[in-house]
């Protein structure tokens, strides 16, 4: 039922979204064609802003762009003008679903991948760390996930370049055409929340450790193993579960970074480049369907959070 | 760290901080590496314009040369550019585009932050609820996305308005207001719940009913009791979100969209490095002495935080 009354809260906060990202673009100065055709004449300028409706006001933009808009036509019957979210200024022969459609699946593999990085990378790192308290694990542990927590992807990406792609030639510099190209950014990008990944759940598993129901089954003569990775692993892993919703949004957002390093045709330099070259319409549904995946992917961890924490009841 | 040991207790809570803080082997050296990182990045400036004319020609960030991809050397202590230019100048001055956001950027998110939290903490109730769910509500939305497209269409709208031709100086620094701006904007969530938490529980607190009851006004409570004692809390958040914000902008100046040419950052130095990525010759100084510099003093950042955390005693979650 809470679950439902959040997804059914998140409609119109996503209308919100679009209409505030809409606002936000179409109130600056410049338009879509400045750039391309700037010896162009006054009318020819004003024939495309016509032909894209761009002389309307800005709210009447903004239904035509969901779809909302019905008009008088010259008859005097209301006809409803079909929406805008889909044309893109930049790529006129291409709708933006069919380069979404392109480009998401892409980006969503490279940020998966790197999400599954940063588990395999930061978990076992962390569980270390918290295990062998006192011991050189500990130190090495905490010193890789602050360290990690440091470097982000455009600093790490070109040295892995430099590195495995030109100097020992073991890995592709750039593209996505194989299995292996997606080696390199999926470390550049997974590296920085590997760190995060090991810092939450050595804390975790500090604080699960020493909680009484762990304290009850030590003194039961309970061996540590056990302990370790049936008792206080469950607890220890709802901090890194509740931060992994964050954490899938800076993925996505850190890709653009990512895409940029190593020319993957992701979405995310689709969205750069809308924005710097005012296309409007793209910008705004790159920014709707970031709010949407990112609302999606909160609803999913807060569920899966249920499901591994039963103390956790939401009204 | 969570009892003081017993000879601490008749100190202070903020002498005590500072005592445990110095304990933090870590913490205290990430202060020094900070200091002198300052210390340089303004002293560096000054240098060159008393030094030799010769000597402050070869570092000048922006003096063009022959010496091109010059490895690092005695006289180019960290190689030259595409350009010919002294790169240890232009990470210097990078420094303090990257340091200035940083510091102005935490410094817009902690009074945001501060006043947020503080307001809904102690009004409580209702106005509390809704001001949190608000909070709640933004943390679930895609931030940088919006300081994107923020930053690209008042950049465009600059662009747009001739100041560009008339003072590019001035056009470069509101460039740069509006980037601490809009990242001080979206980094406030934090520090809001955590001064929230600690308001709603000093309001609790014996010595602040005491007060209360002896009549003193809500602004003289927040002064003499709440404030100053929310002060190692903030003070230690303000350390942590200044690398987060560093990070941010040095992304956006990476894509582009942040500060813009002649200025450096670090983002854009780290940019061109990567521009210049080539199969045959490998400049690895134009990107390992930017990049060096960013985590370095991200590390020396997080440190001091997490020094800071710890002295104050402050538990992770609010």
């Amino acid at each position: 039922m809470y679950f439902l009354r959040r997804f059914i809260f998140a409609i119109p906060l996503v209308l919100l979204i679009s209409a505030l990202a809409f606002a936000l673009v179409r109130v600056a100065p410049g338009g879509p064609f400045d750039r391309e055709r700037a010896p162009a004449s006054a009318e020819i300028e004003r024939n495309l802003q016509a032909a894209y409706h761009l002389d309307e006001p800005v709210w009447k933009q903004y239904l035509r762009y969901c779809g909302l808009l019905w008009q008088k036509d010259a008859a005097g019957h209301w006809q409803h003008e079909p929406a805008s979210f889909n044309v893109s200024f930049k790529y006129r022969d291409q709708r933006i679903t069919d380069i979404i459609a392109q480009g998401l699946p892409i980006s969503m593999t490279l940020g998966g991948l790197a999400f599954c990085f940063a588990m395999g990378v930061g978990l076992p790192i962390g569980f270390l760390a918290a295990a062998r308290r006192g011991q050189w694990q500990e130190t090495a542990g905490n010193f890789f996930a602050i360290l990690a927590l440091c470097v982000p992807g455009f600093v790490i990406g070109p040295i892995l370049i430099l590195v495995f792609a030109i100097k020992w030639k073991l890995l592709p510099v750039a593209l996505w055409t194989s299995p292996v190209n997606a080696v390199l950014p999926m470390i550049a990008l997974g590296l920085l929340f590997s760190g995060q990944v090991a810092r939450l759940f050595r804390e975790g598993m500090i604080s699960a450790a020493q909680s009484e129901f762990v304290t009850a089954a030590r003194a039961k003569g309970l061996d540590e193993t056990t302990l370790l990775f049936r008792h206080a692993l469950r607890i220890a892993i709802l901090p890194v579960v509740s931060f992994s919703g964050p954490m899938l949004a800076d993925l996505l957002t850190g890709s653009f970074v990512v895409e940029n390093i190593f020319q993957i045709p992701g979405i995310g330099g689709f969205f750069i480049n809308s924005a710097l070259n005012s296309d409007y319409m793209m910008t705004v549904d790159l920014a709707v369907l970031y709010a949407v995946l990112l609302i999606g992917l909160n609803l999913a961890v807060d569920f899966a959070y249920t499901l591994l924490d039963p103390r956790v009841k939401y009204e | 760290m969570s009892e003081a040991p017993n000879h601490l207790e008749h100190f202070s809570p903020g002498r005590r901080a500072w005592l445990r803080f110095q304990r933090n082997r870590s913490a205290v050296l990430g202060a020094y590496y900070l200091v002198l990182l300052l210390v340089v990045v303004v002293a560096w400036p000054i240098f060159l314009k008393i030094s030799p004319s010769d000597f402050a020609q070869h570092h000048n960030p922006n003096q063009l040369s022959d010496v091109q991809f010059s490895p690092p050397d005695a006289k180019h202590w960290f190689g030259t550019d595409i350009h010919g230019r002294d790169v240890f100048s232009r990470v210097l001055f990078g420094a303090q585009i990257s340091l200035l956001v940083g510091v102005v950027g935490a410094l817009v998110s902690l009074v945001i932050g501060v006043l947020w939290g503080a307001i809904a903490g102690y009004l409580g109730g209702r106005t509390d609820n809704i001001m949190m769910r608000i909070v709640d509500m933004l943390y679930s939305l895609p931030s940088i996305i919006f300081v994107i497209v923020l930053i690209t269409t008042l950049g465009a709208a600059l662009k747009q308005s001739h100041l560009v031709e008339h003072s590019p100086a001035l056009a470069g620094g509101l460039r740069i207001v509006l980037l601490f701006v809009g990242l001080g904007a979206v980094s406030w969530l934090t520090m809001a719940r955590i001064v929230r938490g600690q308001v709603l529980s000093l309001r609790a607190r014996a010595f602040v009913e005491a007060s209360r009851a002896l009549g003193a006004k809500p602004h003289w409570i927040l002064a003499r009791h709440i404030i100053p004692n929310i002060f190692g809390v903030v003070i230690t958040y303000l350390a942590l979100t200044m690398p987060a914000i560093i990070l941010y902008e040095s992304f956006l100046s990476y894509l582009g969209l942040g500060v813009q040419p002649p200025m450096a950052s670090w983002g854009t130095l780290i940019a061109e490095g990567v521009g210049q990525i080539n199969a045959i010759r490998i400049y690895w100084w134009l990107i390992i002495f930017p990049g060096g510099i960013l985590v370095t003093t991200l590390l020396a950042l997080n440190f001091l935080g997490d020094g800071l955390r710890d002295a104050w005693d402050i538990k992770n979650r609010p």
